[in-house]
């Protein structure tokens, strides 16, 4: 620091190569400094002049506290994006300061997670942000009518997220049709208090919607007429709405000739007979989803053939026949994208018929399709040789051949789910020829050791997650190739992998992406392995060392120093104790923490660590500590924006990995 | 009717064994008398023509001497005796008419009868109570005269409004309650006195009506009320309710015949006039009832029938215009519609062309010219809970969206208590200024504050000078000329109900006043 600022007073003397570029330059380069948060933190921390130009760079905020909301602000003038979502605490004074601050620069506020604030806060942001166009009130469910006629002022809105708004009601809704005329996106998702009235009169006062979210409202068919109407409708959700059934949507007709997606999911009282009529006149429907709701038979399949352009269908959860899943192959379009997931009745003559027709497929997600074996898996790497994405958690009667055939055929793929399968290394070592493979989940492959993993760990080398939960033949060596030849690795779970020490944890250090690692259930991992994790991986965010019981505050005080981009920490059944619970403190991003069966925790050091931990936001506790603490401190902490989560478990010894497996097949 | 006539005959059933043979016509006339007095005791009469009818009246009806009595008991005790000299007149007059006995009439005398024989026994209930009191004080005596006369009032209000059809000039001073059209009818009966007007009776009554005490004005109210009641429901004939409702009848110009009344006539209260006395009435039927006063040949079957089963010939259909030019009602309009009943010409004159002239008296807004309307919107006055930003209530939530889908820049309105925080001085007549800066002034406040709560108790004693308080980032709403642009005095006119838009009038201008620049008010 002491030379930064020589240079900087030298500067008249010393000549820089940065003072030959304009700020439009500078600018430009920090544009492509966007992947990674961290790099942006960097450049601002060089020097006094790039601090400025970062901060006046600057477009989109994601603040962790709002403490010091006010110098933050004063920092970044020239942000037009804030989201909130990870401040614990927005009151209506932290919101009053926002708008007085950015007045009409701000276009985008996120609350989606905030709470604290009131009608006042949102009428400040309205009135004084005069282009607000993006606002997030998801979840706010202490927010009533007289908010949405706050935000009825922000006359130049055009994205409104209102999900799980529970105490609005129709005429807070009809504020906002009256009040944000231009408004594009609406998402009223959970307003339970919103029914047809709020809901027509939004399409009958918002012409520009493009889309359009009414999940799980009590609308009817009454509001469709007005909704069909819009002309640029472009996204139509009506998921869970039951309101809606066949009789009257028979009635309406016509379609809505601009829809490109529909989501009808769980509209159970809507068949093929309804569906047909809504998408009678939707020239150029893309995506449609109607997953838990009526059975895919014949006539369903048959009501839809004629969508042109049909790209995408979801069918989720749906009972399935044979005839309905070969008529669907019959379907003149060639589908980009299928979802069977959970679909009951979905057999090998069905979905083979299906898969050979549409060879095109760059999706298709087939999760918990328990009948089908070999010779599904057959034909859909012989024909849909272009799938990008393949998910098949869970089809237990594939045998492990066939997963070779996946490696073989299937050389695009992107994402591959096959947990819960019969794949052995063979498989593995062919899928490995796979090479733009970035999203790998292999969680309870028991069939799976160390010398599959390293074909993997040699070829994918864009590997960006992979899951191995449960899959107990991986060790030490397995890991170690994974780190090598994947540098990219942001997500890995080796969970209950019991054979998984410290060696593995210092090979991972090595992957400077990581920022999600679970190593729940390794008892031979301790503080030394995550002592070098911490040091490695800087943008670690996610730590789960549950039933680590090696893991004690040795590993805990490195944490604390050097991960500092840590939020979310799950410490159950370690062997930290007050200390090192203590010492993440220090953390500052630090929001949620697991602590139960902690045996080295008393009841002071808890209230000393929860106390120092000043963002969190979620705490999960052994429900022993609600009686033992004084009452005022959990409402201090709650006044803070933290919420606690009381659990009563016993204690769980862990159990023999394959005996888990048998067990859980028990159940079945 | 029908349903009130089962109940006082099931009612009475047992002590009116003789029911029938009481005098159908006395009854009838006797009946009003008593109707008569109580109603138009407020009225002021002239003496002279009161003298006159009185004079007119006894030939044709000697028995009349007696019963003015019976109406004087009724305001000062009634009397045992009086009573039982009444009944010894009726009973021969009874058995003098029984012969004559149309068909037509049957129902409503018999109805008629049971309710003499119910205002009979009540009486002989008072002479029964006043044997028993004697010897107690004279306030229970009192208590229980009023008691009883209470009694008697309602069944005088039932009588008056049930035989309304049976005794058109009962209704035709009942109907009072529009000073002219009182005026009218006294002139018309002073006109044409009729043989069988019992006004002249019971307005000599009248002059003694001063010796009435309180009960009377309590009479008086429920008459009214009966009254009203009856009008109501003659307007509300469900066949010619709205005189809109004919819209989409598609005639051929050519197929009906147009009438048109003029003014005069749709205002007067009545439509048949008798040929020979003049005298109005409401209906036909009410008039050719009239018409027996006149002499034996309006009193055969074939006059009393209805006029319309005698034509075999098929009637031109009749149309009406409304006289009023440029009306789209008035037959020389490019579009014109016709009425299709005189009831929907009145009423259509009286709400469209007429001054409003009925207020209701709950919400103290609403106008209405016709009374029914009134008694209508009255039944709802209160009950309208859902609220547009231009002031107008609905009682039903899609009614409301309705409106506002319908109407440019109106809000629904959010109810007052979600609106307004509980600690906000509630004082509804504070002038509407004052109002705006105290919002304003908690809104602005509140960033460097953070406890809402307490800003609004500052607030309270902000009242006086509002600008004062606004932060250097606030500005004073009333000084801004674009804050007069917003649709601002409707909500001026309710006070009070509408403090939610006017938060954001006032913020509105704080923020122009801010940029100037930005000037898109709509």
């Amino acid at each position: 620091m002491g030379t930064m600022k020589r240079q900087r007073s030298d500067k008249a003397f010393n000549f820089t190569p940065f003072d030959l570029l304009t700020e439009e330059i500078v600018f430009i380069i920090l544009d492509f400094l966007d992947e990674n948060p961290l790099d942006r933190k960097s450049f601002s921390l060089v020097c006094k002049t790039f601090y400025t130009i970062e901060s006046r760079h600057r477009r989109t905020l994601k603040p962790l506290r709002s403490e010091h909301l006010t110098t933050i602000l004063s920092r970044y003038p020239q942000v037009t994006s804030l989201d909130l979502s990870l401040c614990p605490r927005i009151t209506d004074s932290s919101l009053n300061v926002i708008s007085h601050v950015y007045k009409s620069n701000l276009k985008s506020v996120d609350l989606s997670r905030s709470k604290f604030f009131s009608h006042v806060g949102i009428s400040n942001l309205a009135m004084n942000c005069t282009n607000l166009v993006e606002l997030d009130l998801s979840n706010a469910t202490e927010i009533r009518d007289s908010a949405m006629a706050a935000i009825a002022e922000a006359k130049n809105l055009e994205k409104l997220w209102l999900a799980r708004c529970k105490s609005i009601t129709d005429i807070g809704i009809g504020c906002i049709a009256v009040g944000c005329r231009k408004l594009r996106l609406i998402s009223l998702k959970w307003c339970l208090g919103v029914g047809d009235l709020g809901a027509g009169l939004i399409a009958v006062k918002c012409n520009d919607i493009r889309s359009f979210d009414l999940s799980y409202l009590p609308i009817t068919n009454k509001c469709l007429p007005p909704i069909l109407k819009l002309q640029h409708l472009e996204d139509l959700v009506l998921e869970g709405c039951f309101g809606i059934d066949d009789n009257s949507l028979t009635v309406l007709k016509q379609g809505c000739k601009s829809l490109k997606a529909l989501d009808m999911s769980s509209c159970q009282n809507v068949s093929h007979v309804g569906l047909s009529s809504l998408t009678s006149g939707s020239g150029c429907l893309q995506q449609l989803i109607l997953a838990y709701g009526s059975p895919v038979t014949l006539a369903l399949a048959d009501s839809l053939q004629n969508l042109s352009t049909l790209q995408s269908i979801k069918l989720d959860g749906c009972q399935v026949t044979c005839s309905g899943l070969k008529a669907i192959g019959n379907w003149c379009v060639s589908l980009r994208e299928l979802s069977l997931s959970k679909c009951l009745g979905v057999s090998d003559e069905g979905l083979s018929t299906l898969v050979t027709k549409h060879k095109d497929l760059r999706k298709l997600d087939i999760t918990c399709c328990r009948k089908i074996t070999h010779v599904s898996i057959a034909h859909i790497t012989n024909s849909c040789t272009s799938l990008a994405s393949l998910k098949m958690e869970s089809c237990i009667l594939v045998p492990r051949e066939a997963f070779v055939l996946i490696g073989q055929r299937c050389l695009l793929l992107e994402e591959l789910d096959l947990t819960d399968n019969e794949i052995d290394d063979e498989g593995l070592k062919s899928i490995s020829r796979c090479s733009k493979l970035s999203t790998l989940k292999l969680g309870i492959c028991l069939n799976i050791t160390e010398e599959g993993l390293s074909h993997v760990g040699l070829c994918c080398t864009k590997l960006v997650e992979l899951d191995l939960y449960r899959s107990v033949g991986i060790s030490d060596v397995g890991i170690l190739a994974i780190a090598r030849g994947c540098p990219g690795l942001e997500i890995i779970n080796v969970a209950y992998c019991g054979k998984v020490t410290d060696h593995s944890l210092m090979s991972l250090a090595k992957c400077p992406r990581l920022n999600t690692l679970e190593i729940r259930g390794c008892p031979l991992v301790t503080s030394l392995g995550l002592t070098a994790i911490a040091v490695g991986c800087k943008q670690l965010s996610k730590l789960d060392i549950k039933k680590c019981y090696n893991i004690n505050d040795a590993g805990m005080i490195p944490l604390a120093h050097f991960a500092q981009n840590l939020r979310q920490i799950n410490l159950s059944y370690s062997s930290v104790t007050d200390v090192g619970l203590l010492s993440l403190a220090s953390i500052s991003c630090l929001q949620s923490m697991t602590i139960l069966h902690l045996k080295g925790l008393t009841p002071s050091g808890l209230v000393a660590a929860l106390l120092a931990c000043g963002g969190l936001t979620k705490v999960k506790l052994q429900a022993c500590f609600k009686s033992m603490l004084p009452q005022p401190l959990f409402e201090h902490l709650e006044a803070r924006g933290c919420v606690f989560q009381w659990r009563d478990k016993a204690f769980q010894a862990e159990v023999d990995p394959k005996c888990w497996k048998l067990q859980l097949e028990d159940v079945q | 009717m029908d349903l009130n006539d089962k109940i006082v005959a099931d009612t009475w059933a047992k002590s009116f064994s003789s029911a029938k043979d009481l005098p159908k016509q006395l009854t009838s006339d006797h009946r009003s008398f008593t109707s008569f007095n109580n109603q138009q005791q407020q009225k002021k009469w002239e003496v002279s023509s009161i003298l006159d009818y009185n004079n007119r009246i006894q030939p044709p009806f000697p028995e009349f001497n007696h019963t003015p009595e019976a109406p004087r008991n009724h305001n000062s005790q009634i009397k045992g005796p009086d009573r039982e000299d009444m009944q010894s007149n009726e009973k021969p007059d009874n058995k003098r008419f029984q012969e004559w006995d149309p068909r037509v009439m049957l129902n409503n005398l018999s109805f008629l009868e049971d309710k003499i024989h119910q205002l009979q026994d009540l009486v002989h209930l008072i002479v029964g109570r006043r044997g028993r009191v004697l010897g107690q004080s004279d306030e229970l005596a009192t208590q229980q005269q009023q008691l009883i006369t209470a009694d008697l009032t309602s069944i005088i209000v039932q009588l008056i409004s049930t035989a309304g059809s049976l005794l058109p000039s009962i209704k035709h001073t009942l109907s009072t309650a529009n000073p002219a059209i009182g005026q009218l009818g006294q002139l018309g009966s002073m006109l044409f006195p009729p043989t069988n007007s019992l006004n002249g009776v019971v307005l000599q009554q009248n002059s003694g009506g001063s010796k009435v005490s309180g009960q009377s004005n309590q009479i008086d109210l429920t008459v009214n009320c009966g009254t009203e009641q009856n009008y109501a429901a003659e307007e509300h004939d469900p066949k010619d309710d709205d005189d809109d409702a004919d819209e989409g009848e598609n005639l051929a110009p050519g197929s009906y015949e147009i009438l048109q009344l003029e003014k005069e006539e749709i205002l007067a209260p009545h439509t048949h006039f008798c040929m020979i006395c003049g005298k109005g009435f409401k209906r036909d039927a009410n008039l050719r009832m009239h018409m027996r006063g006149h002499g034996d040949e309006y009193k055969t079957p074939a006059a009393l029938a209805k006029p319309n089963k005698d034509s075999s010939e098929p009637m031109l259909l009749k149309r009406y215009s409304c006289p009023y030019a440029g009306c789209k009602r008035n037959k020389d309009h490019k579009k014109f519609q016709p009425l299709k009943t005189i009831l929907c010409v009145k009423n259509h004159y009286k709400r469209t062309h007429c001054d409003k002239s009925y207020t209701c008296s709950r919400c103290n807004t609403k106008k209405f010219s016709v009374i029914a309307d009134l008694k209508t919107h009255e039944k709802h006055c209160g009950r309208d809970k859902w609220l547009c930003s231009c002031g107008t209530t609905f009682s039903r939530k899609d009614k409301l969206f309705g409106h506002i889908a319908l109407f440019q820049g109106h809000t629904p309105a959010l109810p007052l208590d979600e609106t307004k925080p509980s600690s906000l001085p509630s004082d509804r007549t504070e002038n509407n200024e004052s109002k705006l800066g105290n919002i304003g002034f908690n809104f602005s406040a509140s960033g460097s504050g953070g406890n809402a709560i307490q800003n609004m108790v500052d607030v309270k004693g902000a009242v006086d000078d509002p600008a004062a308080y606004f932060s250097p980032l606030n500005f004073d709403p009333c000084n801004i000329p674009g804050f007069h642009e917003f649709p601002r005095p409707t909500f001026e006119e309710s006070d009070g109900f509408f403090s939610f838009p006017i938060p954001g009038a006032c913020n509105y201008n704080q923020k122009t006043g801010g940029d100037s620049g930005s000037n898109d008010l709509e």
